[in-house]
């Protein structure tokens, strides 16, 4: 690179980072704001993963042996909360924090101190959401989606679950903007959208999906806010409201957000598939028209979440036929990543392990996801646990996977230290078994009639769930040594040179690993080689 | 990693697919039940037409990605092409998944018309969700009564109960009084909500559909067997979503009709005593059956409610303060809570009784009572 030079001389002077806590709360730095959001999803990934071995261990033999249903309830709707909005989100906006300026040759975000305050506002966010586990009525209990009625019985813990989505939305909102005002204007000199990296390409459309999408939830949870405790009647069927409408504001909202954590997912396999296999990304062009496209259709099939209703037959058949035709670019992206490996040169190390079993599950995840978009079928599938196997599929094998196989591939670039490589492959086998027996059986104890969101089932369903408890406690326990390669890689791993990969291609890999506190104050070069890897 | 590790890998998933496709394995609760309706043979048909389109689709495409690992992998000396698109290829596996989804959409266009297709009904049956429980009304016929979860599951499905389910028949499954249907007629489903919304779900019937407060939706079956077919409550209604089953028992069209007229006379029998003056006892009595089928589950065999969840009956300023209070909370409920409004749920006789019953148990000794023909007074 004729950039290396001139690089190595600058940043020596402007190395400086603050110290001690200062550091962290005023930090404007994206590197230290992505290790924060990625530390928060983590701990937060324990947290919802601890909600969810209490509820394994309630459903592990049928009657009730630990919890209370109301508490069971509880559970269930904040492992959703948690895991969608503390862990799958942030982790992304992480990594798109750590990466995206490097990527395109910018020396930070475009607006590092409303960065800041995007991350600073989950902590407080989410201690308060957690609070409502110590109030009168518990936490919240009517499911991640808040449907009314139900939801305004919810006891005194309703306002704070309300702004605590307002938070995640401004917190959201935030990230985005700056995410888009990043790449549109502080593109290194040669890189022009399309020569980004397609992991900027995803961020760059999710970004625009979550500026579309999240005031459509707040807008939703405050009509619930004055239907509660400000005599409204939007929602009450009572007063001349209609409950549905909250499902129809909720999912318009809803299905873009299914996108929002699985875009940049399929961000990070389109780096880590070309680099592993040592070949370009096949159709790179196609890969970004299929991205937008999904984006674009997000907004057309969100009434398949509630085709149980009643919806006038012609609603039915549009949103049947617009939820079969996202199979058609999603399809395209996992033939394109197939067209990468083929005559490809392979290896299979953490990463690239990850990636692949990313796309083998997340596929088995969208065949059940088409299979739900047929509607008549949907009226025997909604809410079993089909639906339950169905979105563990895409978002726990789909959006979870990839960001663990992002973090192995990055984490040498982030420390400067190798991770262990045996430990991360016992990570890696140890969970992609387990969550297959975790989540397999929950499809046809789903087919077999067993409801989602219950605590107690009948005799019939024992087996299943059985196995898949134990499935459940060796995956939450396998995902501790995740922590220690983490651990193990920052304190005592061996060091990374700048490339780390021997396939790797694009601007971050040109610079040393770890990087300094500052980079591409000069902005480089871009050239065919450094173009999109 | 080694070619082992890939063949236990790949040999795992497919051993998982097998397992789902292996029909024998249908009989021990894998697959949908084929049910006993046009409408559920269709519905599962059609699920396994495009269940087994994705397994086509899923053998030809992890076939290729397999291939690809196995032979193209940098161990093998392989060094790696450097093509990077294809229009030809690209248009082609673009166009052939819109024509297998057209395919697709065919069949389960005309299942969609045939499930609308409610008119020329031969009977209905109104149902309404409540928390916890469904009320199922003959239009035709002019009755009604509550389906509650059966009392022995009830007793066993308490928190550290002890009780084995294993020993209880139909777990979950099985309820007080089961709704009962006459094969071969077309019989119209109209499902609503009193408080939130439920979904009436018999999987043997082909479809659920949810019971929504202020709407009515509608649907059909014509059950083709005699049996009795469950089901559950499928959409999140509270604490005891899990308890509210469907027992659905399809019997020749004499028997229908012959339970059609005891019920008749069992509903005549139901509102007899409203208009004659009942002892403190009889009361008693009749509060204490009403109260552990209707309140029990939010306010406890003890009368101590759930911290947090729903308010104790013991000590309460309104089960212990003036009677027209009482009777205002049992008949109108409290809006924006769980607590119904029984009004319209209960009989003059079962209001009167559960509220004295509460006003005088568990340590509650206010000593007064109400008569049914103050509650109808106040209706």
């Amino acid at each position: 690179m004729s950039y290396g030079t001139t690089h190595e001389h600058h940043h020596d002077d402007h190395d400086h980072k603050p110290t001690g806590l200062g550091r962290w709360l005023f930090s404007t730095n994206h590197k230290d704001i992505g290790t924060m959001y990625l530390v928060f999803a983590l701990i937060m990934f324990f947290v919802g993963g601890a909600m969810a071995m209490v509820i394994r261990a309630e459903l592990f033999q049928p009657g009730l042996q630990y919890v209370d249903p109301q508490f069971f309830n509880s559970l269930t709707t904040m492992h959703a909360l948690v895991m969608i909005f503390g862990v799958i989100m942030p982790a992304g906006v992480g990594l798109a924090n750590w990466m995206v300026p490097m990527m395109i040759g910018a020396p930070d975000m475009a607006l590092p101190r409303m960065n800041n305050m995007s991350f600073w506002i989950l902590p407080f966010a989410f201690t308060m959401l957690l609070g409502t586990f110590f109030l009168e009525g518990g936490a919240p209990a009517a499911g991640w989606t808040i449907y009314p009625p139900l939801v305004i019985q919810y006891g005194d813990g309703f306002p704070f679950l309300i702004f605590t989505i307002h938070f995640l939305g401004v917190s959201s909102i935030m990230g985005a903007i700056n995410i888009i005002a990043t790449v549109f204007n502080m593109r290194a000199p040669g890189m022009g959208f399309m020569q980004l990296p397609l992991f900027v390409w995803t961020w760059i459309v999710t970004a625009f999906l979550l500026i579309a999408s999240m005031p459509v939830l707040a807008g939703a949870v405050t009509m619930l806010l004055t239907d509660k405790y400000f005599g409204t009647s939007f929602f009450v069927a009572a007063g001349g409201g209609d409950p549905v409408m909250f499902q129809h504001i909720f999912w318009f909202f809803g299905h873009p957000e299914v996108y929002i954590l699985i875009l940049p997912a399929f961000g990070i396999v389109s780096q880590i598939i070309p680099t592993f296999s040592r070949k370009p990304l096949f159709g790179y062009e196609s890969m970004v028209y299929a991205t937008a496209a999904i984006a674009f259709l997000s907004f057309f099939v969100w009434a398949h979440h509630m085709f149980t209703v009643g919806m006038p037959l012609a609603g039915e058949l549009f949103f049947m036929y617009a939820t079969m035709s996202i199979a058609v670019p999603t399809g395209v992206k996992v033939f394109n990543w197939i067209a990468t490996m083929w005559r490809g040169s392979m290896t299979f190390e953490t990463p690239m392990l990850f990636a692949l079993s990313f796309v083998i599950l997340f596929s088995i995840g969208g065949f059940s996801g088409l299979m739900l978009g047929i509607t008549p079928a949907d009226f025997q599938y909604h809410d079993t646990y089909f639906v339950v196997a169905h979105f563990h599929y895409v978002l726990v094998t789909g959006a979870i996977f990839a960001l663990m196989a992002g973090v192995y591939f990055w984490i040498p670039k982030w420390t400067g230290h190798m991770y262990d490589e045996k430990l991360g492959q016992l990570h890696f086998w140890l969970s992609v078994i387990s969550v297959n027996v975790l989540f397999f059986p929950q499809h046809f104890v789903g087919l077999a009639g067993m409801p989602r969101r219950i605590p107690d089932y009948a005799v019939q369903f024992t087996e299943w769930n059985m196995i898949s408890s134990v499935g459940g406690f060796v995956f939450g326990l396998s995902q501790l040594l995740l922590v220690w390669v983490v651990i193990k890689c920052v304190r005592e791993g061996k060091k990374a040179d700048e490339q780390v990969w021997e396939g790797a291609r694009g601007l971050e890999w040109t610079l040393p690993s770890p990087p300094p506190f500052h980079t591409f104050t000069i902005p480089p070069k871009v050239d065919a080689a450094t173009a999109h890897s | 990693m080694s070619a082992r590790n890939l063949k236990l890998f790949g040999g795992t998933v497919i051993s998982l697919l097998l397992l789902a496709i292996q029909p024998a394995w249908a009989e021990y609760g894998l697959n949908l039940p084929e049910g006993v309706t046009p409408l559920s043979r269709n519905i599962y048909d059609l699920h396994m037409t495009i269940f087994y389109i994705c397994c086509v689709i899923a053998a030809v495409v992890f076939g290729v990605m397999f291939w690809s690992i196995f032979r193209h992998r940098k161990s093998r000396g392989v060094k790696a092409a450097q093509f990077h698109h294809n229009t030809t290829v690209e248009i082609i596996w673009t166009a052939i998944p819109m024509l297998i989804l057209v395919l697709m959409a065919i069949p389960a266009t005309k299942s969609l018309i045939m499930i609308e297709s409610t008119g020329d009904a031969d009977m209905t049956i109104k149902i309404t969700g409540y928390q916890w429980r469904w009320h199922y009304e003959y239009i035709e016929e002019d009755f009604g009564f509550f389906s509650s979860l059966a009392p022995e599951s009830n007793e066993a499905r308490q928190l550290k109960s002890g009780i084995d389910p294993n020993q209880i028949e139909n777990y979950l499954l099985d309820v007080d009084n089961p709704v009962i249907v006459p094969v071969g007629q077309k019989i119209r489903f109209m499902t609503t909500a009193a408080d939130v919304i439920h979904s009436w779900w018999v999987p043997a019937l082909g479809w659920k559909r949810d019971s929504i407060p202020g709407f009515i939706n509608e649907s059909w079956a014509i059950i083709e067997e005699e049996g009795t077919y469950r089901g559950q409550c499928a959409e999140l209604c509270g604490r005891d979503h899990a308890f509210m089953p469907i027992v659905l028992k399809a019997v020749s069209e004499d028997e229908y009709y012959n339970w059609v007229g005891d019920m008749l006379v069992a509903a005549m029998d139901a509102g007899e005593g409203a208009d004659r003056e009942w002892a403190m006892d009889e009361l008693m009595e009749r509060g204490e059956q009403v109260y552990s089928t209707f309140c029990v589950a939010c306010h406890q065999v003890n009368g101590m409610g759930i911290p947090g969840a729903f308010k104790p009956l013991v000590g309460s300023p309104i089960t212990t303060g003036p009677i027209d209070g009482h009777i205002d909370t049992v008949m109108n409920g409290v809006a924006g809570t769980a607590m119904a409004p029984f009004g319209m749920q209960l009989t003059d006789v079962d209001i009167a009784a559960v509220i004295t019953y509460e006003r005088n148990s568990w340590g509650n000794e206010i000593g007064d009572s109400v008569q049914p023909s103050t509650i109808a007074a106040r209706r």
